[in-house]
């Protein structure tokens, strides 16, 4: 019934056994949120601060909802890395919190680290919404869950994640997750979107996305962040369109199914056409939903039995 | 820490003496007589007259030389001082050490130069000031190295930052040619180094850290080793962290050119795996970098590449590391843990001997400065630093004499140990 994990910092090192645990939670809460009533009273009487040093609406909002529908009290602390004056700071202002008696810190912070960090200055159990270009666990569980929806397993599919390997949290979650669980990885971008060393994480890598998308059962598009533009690493976005976009032409010459995964925001008209985001292939918004019940599967097993 | 004063006639009995200049080791007594050495053989008989210390076979060394450290007065004292790091420095062995110029004001006029030997008198252990090449450390324009090699500055860095500008370095190693010491360059191109904070390699991918090249030190070592065989002048390069960077510097010695180079013994104890902890102090410029880097300088450090062991000592305070990577200061503190971790790591695991150990302590860096070091001969002051290579140990934090505590060595295991100085007519027990 317990996670061999007490904090979820990434999906580095969790072990399938926890993994699959975490899934058959979610999956009954899923059906939780199916009823007509969608609150269970398992948190009641814990509180949960929601610590958000950067700007997220949807992983906010869904870690929220999460917390609400399991009856726990929850506090939602917002400041952008400006607003605090950063360094010591972070420190005071966590310790402060857990002054209040709180039992869990979700936590979203700007760079790698930091979450880890925040679990030595407090005896609450810590959960990573984000940590820079490091992990984001929780969205990586919410795009497995879908899969593992969509085609009952995981293990021996051909996931392709396209776009800024790079700077991508949600990527290198994913390729944790994926291969602990079995999947085949593709990464797929422009070379400068590689980060150094990746193929150590048992990945191949494709410059090529027709060739991805001929390898792939399902792509997981990465939302192009407009302001890596102009820093050198692509000559522009219309480029990046032209050789890594999903368009409809594209998915018409494949000739074979595939799923489409987005982490969101999209933006479309870059990574993702608007008719192929909205279209049949596309489980975006299952994604949504399924993060919502993979967030009360993880607060639940790690916050519950404590 | 214990400091006695001792003027008189002071017998060091049953001791090894590890001679660096004649590279031998060898049984002997020494006797000292108003802090000069007035007599070296076995079985000197005590006197009533002498204070007689029993080495009980612990070796001799000439006091230990460090050509890198941060003692950040005048600016933040908080940190570090002249007299905090002094003790930080005997506590390692080191008696001579040369101190980094970024300070606040930085170390870039005479007056600034005079001020550090002032802060310094009365030490036990001699403070020797490294002047900045640029004005205010910028890298635009140059200092005026003449005067302030007068006023007593013994070489010349922008340390903390590179001299970006190739024309700049190139008259730096020009001008600098009038009063024959040293430019000693941080290499680090800062457009390859962008925003990164730990090594770029595998480790940084895994961890989603923004890396900081090998690339960018090699290239910048590249230029310089280019521009001082263009200038015929003296390079030294500090904290050289890479296996490209070792090779460059092997063939450019191997051609001719007048270089130097100093490794830091986090660079050779610890690799960038470290970051696997998160552990902002293990946050340094130039960052741990692979295995491979690593064995790479101690295969520069047995083939002689590699002139000298420095610390690289560079004190912070907690509050400064106990926050996000990407504020975190940059370095550790070095001096207490440096003999200990050579041993550990160079000698005991079989890389070089004890006695080429004690060379890249004393007179290799020595040479590298043109720093006075008074050898273990009768008439010379006596200068000593005396360790048991063999003892023991876990390094914790009462073995900190800085004012900082920054290191992520804590509860190392070391085998090799700093025992006493004898230094200025005084006595310095470092344990009970």
């Amino acid at each position: 019934m317990n996670l061999s994990i007490k904090h979820l910092y990434g999906l580095e090192g969790v072990p399938k056994e926890d993994l699959t645990q975490i899934f058959d939670t979610a999956f009954s809460f899923r059906e939780v949120l199916e009823r007509p009533i969608k609150r269970v009273p398992t948190l009641q009487g814990k509180t949960i601060v929601n610590l958000f040093f950067e700007n997220s609406t949807r992983t906010r909002i869904s870690f929220e909802l999460a917390e609400k529908r399991l009856s726990a009290d929850t506090i939602n602390f917002s400041a952008s890395g400006s607003s605090l004056s950063k360094g010591e700071s972070l420190k005071d202002t966590i310790q402060n919190l857990y002054a209040m008696k709180m039992d869990a810190i979700v936590m979203r912070h700007p760079v790698p680290g930091s979450v880890k960090l925040l679990s030595q200055f407090v005896d609450a159990v810590v959960i990573n919404a984000g940590d820079g270009t490091h992990e984001h666990p929780t969205q990586a569980l919410l795009d497995i869950m879908s899969l593992k929806e969509k085609f009952g397993k995981i293990e021996g599919l051909n996931i392709a994640i396209v776009g800024d390997i790079r700077h991508s949290r949600v990527a290198l979650s994913n390729i944790f997750g994926l291969k602990t669980l079995g999947a085949n990885v593709a990464l797929c971008g422009p070379p400068t979107f590689m980060p150094c060393g990746v193929e150590s994480l048992g990945v191949k890598i494709m410059y090529d996305l027709d060739e991805a998308l001929q390898f792939a059962d399902a792509v997981n598009l990465l939302r192009i962040q407009r302001e890596r533009q102009g820093k050198g690493l692509i000559p522009s976005l219309r480029e990046y369109r032209n050789l890594y976009g999903l368009t409809r032409e594209r998915l018409e010459n494949l000739k074979k199914p595939l799923t489409i995964l987005h982490p969101g925001p999209i933006n479309r008209g870059v990574e993702i056409d608007s008719d192929v985001a909205d279209g049949d292939y596309s489980i975006i918004l299952h994604q949504v939903l399924n993060g919502v019940a993979v967030r009360m599967a993880v607060l639940f097993l790690l916050v519950g039995g404590k | 820490m214990q400091i006695d004063k001792m003027n008189g006639k002071v017998l060091l009995a049953n001791g090894k003496i590890a001679d660096p200049v004649g590279e031998i080791i060898y049984d002997s007594d020494i006797l000292i007589e108003n802090g000069i050495i007035v007599r070296i053989e076995k079985g000197i008989t005590p006197k009533d007259d002498m204070e007689t210390i029993n080495l009980n076979g612990q070796t001799i060394s000439p006091g230990f030389v460090d050509l890198h450290v941060h003692f950040r007065e005048p600016g933040f004292e908080d940190k570090e001082t002249i007299e905090s790091g002094c003790r930080a420095a005997l506590a390692g062995g080191f008696t001579k050490v040369c101190c980094m110029p970024n300070t606040d004001p930085p170390i870039d006029t005479q007056e600034s130069v005079r001020f550090i030997y002032r802060k310094a008198e009365g030490q036990i252990v001699d403070v020797f000031p490294i002047a900045a090449i640029t004005k205010n450390r910028k890298g635009e324009e140059l200092t005026e190295m003449v005067e302030l090699s007068s006023a007593g500055a013994v070489g010349f860095s922008d340390d903390g930052n590179p001299v970006v500008n190739a024309q700049i370095m190139r008259f730096a190693l020009e001008y600098s040619k009038i009063v024959n010491k040293p430019i000693i360059n941080h290499a680090e191109d800062p457009a390859l180094k962008a925003d990164g904070y730990m090594n770029e390699g595998v480790v940084s991918t895994h961890l989603g850290i923004p890396g900081n090249p090998s690339i960018a030190e090699e290239i910048m070592i590249y230029r310089d080793l280019t521009l001082a065989r263009f200038t015929n002048s003296r390079l030294h390069i500090p904290h050289v962290s890479t296996k490209a960077s070792v090779a460059l510097i092997r063939q450019a010695k191997a051609n001719g050119v007048r270089v130097t180079a100093e490794a830091t013994p986090h660079h050779f104890s610890l690799n960038d795996e470290y970051m696997r902890s998160f552990d902002a102090n293990g946050k340094v410029s130039p960052p741990l970098r692979s295995e491979a880097d690593r064995l790479s300088l101690i295969e520069g450090i047995q083939d002689g590449t590699i002139d000298a062991i420095a610390t690289d000592h560079a004190p912070h305070q907690y509050d400064t590391k106990e926050t996000s990577l990407d504020i975190a200061s940059y370095g550790m503190i070095g001096l207490e843990s440096a003999f200990g971790l050579s041993m550990t790591n160079l000698v005991h695991a079989g890389h070089i001997s004890f006695i080429d150990l004690i060379k890249l302590l004393t007179i290799r860096p020595a040479r590298a400065m043109n720093l006075p070091l008074p050898g273990i001969k009768v008439g010379e002051e006596a200068n000593l630093t005396i360790v048991d290579p063999d003892e023991w140990w876990v390094f914790s934090r009462k073995d900190i004499y800085s004012r900082s505590q920054n290191t992520p060595f804590i509860g190392r295991e070391l085998t090799g140990r700093v025992k006493s100085v004898f230094a200025k007519s005084s006595y310095i027990r470092l344990q009970d």
